[in-house]
C-alpha cells in the first residue's frame, strides 16, 4: 500500500488529501485494533490488576472483596507452586506441534497436489469428525482406549501387549489427545499455503534439473513456511492452554497449567493466583511467539505471501 | 450388627437403593465443558472485579430472621426453589409431593433443578448477594462446605425460626440436628444426606485374594495402577485422615500434613491411577480402576445400568457423611412460603415419598415405617444407606468445617498439590 501512495506521487499533491491518505491505513486497521483492544489488551490489563490485588483480611468467610496492593509477590507464589505444570504444558504443546506437523504436512501436500477435483471433499472429510463437540470425542477416546476396552483387550489377547499395559492416564495419552484435536488446525493453513504455490515454479525447478528432493526442499518447503508458521500458532497456543484432554485422558503427573488455573479460579476461587498464572502464561507465549516470528523472519513470510 | 461386621462386609447391591443419582447430576459434565466453566468463571470474575472493597450490602440486618420479623411475614403464594437434578419425586414430568403442597397451602412452586455444582452455582448468585440484590430464589440447596460457610459468615442467608418448623423439631434425625457447620440449625435444615466410601470391581478381589475391607486396601501394591481417588480435595484429605484413624471434623493442620504424606506415598508408589471427578465411576465401570473412592449412589446406578458386579464398601475405618441443606438466601422475596415448604418436607409421609424416590439418607427416620407399610418398598426401608442403623451412624464421620478463608487456603495448599501433580 505504502509503495503506491508515496507523497511525491502526483495524485496526492494537495495537503489535505495527503493527510487523509496518511490517515487511511490507521482508519482501515481501526476495527482490528479495536478488536485487539477490547478482547485482548483490556482483559490482559484486568488480569494484571486482579493479580496484584489481595483479599481484604477478615475473619471467617466474610468477604470484603479485594484491595489493589501492588502485590507482585503473587507472581512468585504462582510460579513456585505450579512451575512444573507450566513447563509441562509448554513441553506437551511442543511435542503436539511437531507431531501434527509431521502427520499433517504429507496430508496437506497430498490434498493440495494430488487432490484433483475432490480437494473439497477431502477437506470436508478431514473436518467431518470435528462437527462433534471435542469433549464428546475425547470421552470417546477414553472409552476406546480404556484398559479393558476393545483395542487393548484385543491386543492383549494376541499377546502383543504386556498384561499391565495402559495408555490412559499417561502423558502419551494426553499428548495424543491434544494432537488429534489440533490436527485440522495444522493441516488447513498448510493446505492453503501449498495450494497457493504456483505450479509453474515447480515445473521451472524441474526444467532446471532439480531432482524431486531438491524441488521439495528448495522450492515447495520454503514456499510453505507461512503455512507452517500459521499452523504452529493455531496448534501450539491452544495446546498450551488445553485442560480438557489432561482432565479426560490424563492421570497422575499429567496435569497441565490450564487445569491448575481452572481449579484456582472456579474451585478455590483464588482469583489473584489464577490471574497471575494466566498472565505468566500469556506473557510467556507472547514473548515466545515474537522470538519465533523473528527467527522465521516475518518479512520473509510476507514476501512469500 | 457389630461395628466390624458391618464395616468389613460389602453391601449387597440390592440394598444399594441408597444414594442414587446424586453425583451423576451433580459433578456432571459441566466441569468438562469449557462453556460451562467459562460462564461460571465469568460470573466469578465479575464478582471478583465488580465489587471491590465495599462491605456487602445484602447482609440481612439484625432483626431480619428474628421471631418478630418472621411473625410479620405473609404468605405470597409463590415459591422459587433451586435444587439439584433428579433430587425430588418425579412422575410423568410432575412432582407429586409439590402438587400436594400446592393443594394444601395454595403456594405455587417454581421448582428448577439448576444446581450442578456447589462452587459454580455459588459463583452465579454471589454477585447478586454482594450487591444487595435478591437472587431470585427462595430456597436453595447447598452441601455443607466452604460455600455454605461463606454464605453464613457473610450474612447472606435468612435465619430460620424453628417455631415455624414444628415438623423439623419433632421428626428430624439427631444426625442433622445442630450440625457443626450450622449450630442450632440457625440457617439451614437438611434436604438429604449421603455417604462417601469405597467402590470396587471383582478384579480387586482377585488381585487381593479376598474382598477389600479397609481404606488400607487403596494403598495395596497389588492394586498398583488401578486405584482411583477423588479430585475433590475435601474428599481426598478426609479419606487420608480416616486411614490414619484421625477424626476429620476435629483434625488440625498437623493432621492434614500427616494425611498428605500418606497420600503422597500412595501416589509416588504408582498405586494411584488418577484423581477423578465424577468420571471415577466410568473408570471403575471400564476397569481402568479396580477400586476407588466412591459415592454409593453411583454404584447403585452402575448396578442398575449394566455393571451389577460393582460393589460398595463401608470400610472398617468408616465413611464420610455429607448433607445437602435447604436455606433461604438473603432478600428472598417469599420467605414465609419457603419456610412453610421446609416444614412440609419434614412431614414423615412427605419425607417417605421423597426417600422412596430419591433413595438418599432421609433426615426423617420416621419415614421408614411409612415406606415399609404404606409404600410397601421393603428394599428401601431396610437399606442401611437410606435409613442408617446405629452401626452405620457410628461409622459415619463428619467433614472438617472450615473456620475461614485462611483455614481453607491452608487445606487447599496441603492437599491440592497432590491432585494437581
Amino acid at each position: 500500500v505504502e509503495r503506491h501512495l508515496r507523497a511525491d506521487h502526483p495524485v496526492v499533491a494537495s495537503g489535505r488529501t495527503r493527510f487523509g491518505k496518511r490517515l487511511a491505513p490507521y482508519v482501515l486497521t481501526a476495527p482490528g485494533g479495536l478488536w485487539l483492544l477490547i478482547f485482548f489488551l483490556i482483559p490482559m490489563g484486568a488480569m494484571l490488576v486482579l493479580a496484584l490485588e489481595t483479599p481484604v483480611q477478615t475473619t471467617g468467610f466474610k468477604s470484603l472483596g479485594y484491595q489493589f496492593t501492588w502485590h507482585f509477590g503473587e507472581f512468585g507464589t504462582a510460579f513456585n507452586l505450579y512451575h512444573t505444570q507450566l513447563f509441562r504444558s509448554l513441553n506437551y504443546a511442543t511435542v503436539v506441534t511437531i507431531v501434527t506437523l509431521v502427520v499433517g504436512y504429507p496430508v496437506a501436500y497430498w490434498i493440495a497436489f494430488y487432490g484433483g477435483r475432490r480437494k473439497t471433499t477431502y477437506l470436508f472429510l478431514l473436518l467431518l469428525p470435528f462437527f462433534v463437540s471435542f469433549v464428546i470425542r475425547s470421552l470417546a477416546w477414553q472409552f476406546i482406549l480404556s484398559d479393558d476396552g476393545f483395542v487393548l483387550r484385543t491386543l492383549r489377547a494376541w499377546h502383543l501387549l504386556p498384561s499391565n499395559f495402559a495408555i490412559l492416564s499417561t502423558s502419551t495419552a494426553v499428548i495424543a489427545g491434544i494432537a488429534y484435536n489440533a490436527l485440522p488446525f495444522m493441516i488447513l493453513p498448510l493446505y492453503v499455503s501449498l495450494e497457493k504455490i504456483d505450479r509453474s515454479v515447480v515445473e521451472a525447478a524441474k526444467d532446471l534439473y532439480a531432482n524431486r528432493r531438491d524441488v521439495f526442499l528448495k522450492v515447495i518447503l520454503p514456499l510453505s513456511v507461512p503455512g507452517i508458521f500459521a499452523g504452529f500458532l493455531l496448534t501450539f497456543v491452544p495446546a498450551v492452554g488445553d485442560y480438557v484432554n489432561a482432565e479426560i485422558l490424563g492421570g497422575t503427573g499429567t496435569t497441565m497449567i490450564g487445569n491448575v488455573i481452572q481449579f484456582e479460579f472456579l474451585q478455590a476461587q483464588d482469583y489473584p493466583l489464577a490471574s497471575a498464572l494466566s498472565f505468566i502464561l500469556m506473557v510467556g507465549l507472547l514473548v515466545g511467539i515474537l522470538i519465533y516470528g523473528r527467527a522465521l523472519g516475518t518479512r520473509q513470510i510476507e514476501e512469500y505471501v | 450388627m457389630s461395628n466390624e461386621a458391618n464395616g468389613g462386609a460389602s453391601i449387597d447391591p440390592a440394598l444399594l437403593r441408597g444414594l442414587t443419582q446424586r453425583r451423576l447430576s451433580r459433578r456432571d459434565l459441566l466441569r468438562y465443558a469449557g462453556t460451562g466453566a467459562g460462564t461460571a468463571g465469568l460470573a466469578a470474575f465479575l464478582a471478583a472485579c465488580g465489587v471491590k472493597t465495599s462491605t456487602p450490602k445484602a447482609g440481612a440486618s439484625a432483626q431480619v430472621g428474628s421471631h418478630e420479623w418472621w411473625s410479620k411475614q405473609k404468605q405470597t403464594g409463590v415459591l422459587n426453589f433451586a435444587n439439584w437434578p433428579y433430587y425430588i419425586d418425579t412422575k410423568k414430568g410432575k412432582h407429586p409431593t409439590l402438587d400436594a403442597f400446592t393443594e394444601q397451602t395454595g403456594i405455587q412452586v417454581n421448582y428448577r433443578p439448576v444446581i450442578n455444582d456447589n462452587a459454580a452455582f455459588f459463583a452465579k448468585i454471589k454477585p447478586f448477594l454482594q450487591q444487595g440484590k435478591p437472587t431470585g430464589w427462595d430456597i436453595i440447596v447447598i452441601t455443607n462446605g466452604p460455600q455454605l460457610s461463606e454464605l453464613i459468615d457473610n450474612n447472606w442467608l435468612i435465619k430460620l425460626d424453628l417455631s415455624l418448623l414444628p415438623n423439623f423439631t419433632a421428626n428430624a434425625s439427631p444426625l442433622v440436628k445442630d450440625p457443626a457447620y450450622d449450630p442450632n440449625n440457625t440457617y439451614t435444615v437438611t434436604w438429604q444426606s449421603g455417604f462417601t466410601g469405597i467402590g470396587y470391581a471383582p478384579e480387586a478381589v482377585r488381585a487381593l485374594g479376598r474382598a477389600p475391607n479397609s481404606i488400607n486396601d487403596l494403598w495395596d501394591p497389588r492394586l498398583k495402577g488401578h486405584v482411583g481417588m477423588m479430585s475433590d480435595n475435601t474428599e481426598l484429605g478426609s479419606i487420608g485422615l480416616l486411614k490414619l484413624g484421625i477424626e476429620p471434623s476435629t483434625s488440625t493442620p498437623d493432621d492434614w500434613n500427616k494425611a498428605a504424606d500418606v497420600l503422597k506415598q500412595q501416589k509416588d508408589a504408582g498405586v494411584v491411577r488418577g484423581y477423578f471427578d465424577q468420571s471415577y465411576i466410568n473408570k471403575l465401570e471400564n476397569r481402568d480402576t479396580w477400586i476407588s473412592q466412591a459415592w454409593s449412589g453411583d454404584i447403585y446406578i452402575a448396578n442398575a445400568s449394566g455393571y451389577p458386579e460393582l460393589k460398595f464398601l463401608v470400610p472398617n475405618e468408616g465413611v464420610m457423611v455429607w448433607h445437602d441443606n435447604m436455606m433461604i438466601p438473603a432478600l428472598a422475596q417469599h420467605p414465609k412460603d419457603a419456610i412453610t415448604y421446609m416444614n412440609y418436607a419434614y412431614d414423615p409421609s412427605v419425607a417417605a415419598k421423597l426417600a422412596d424416590y430419591i433413595n438418599y439418607v432421609t433426615p426423617v427416620p420416621a419415614a421408614k415405617e411409612i415406606v415399609l407399610k404404606q409404600l410397601k418398598d421393603p428394599t428401601v426401608a431396610n437399606s442401611p444407606l437410606v435409613f442408617p442403623d446405629a452401626a452405620m451412624d457410628q461409622n459415619a464421620h463428619q467433614y472438617y468445617t472450615f473456620k475461614g478463608q485462611q483455614d481453607l487456603t491452608q487445606w487447599n495448599d496441603i492437599f491440592e498439590p497432590i491432585i494437581q501433580s
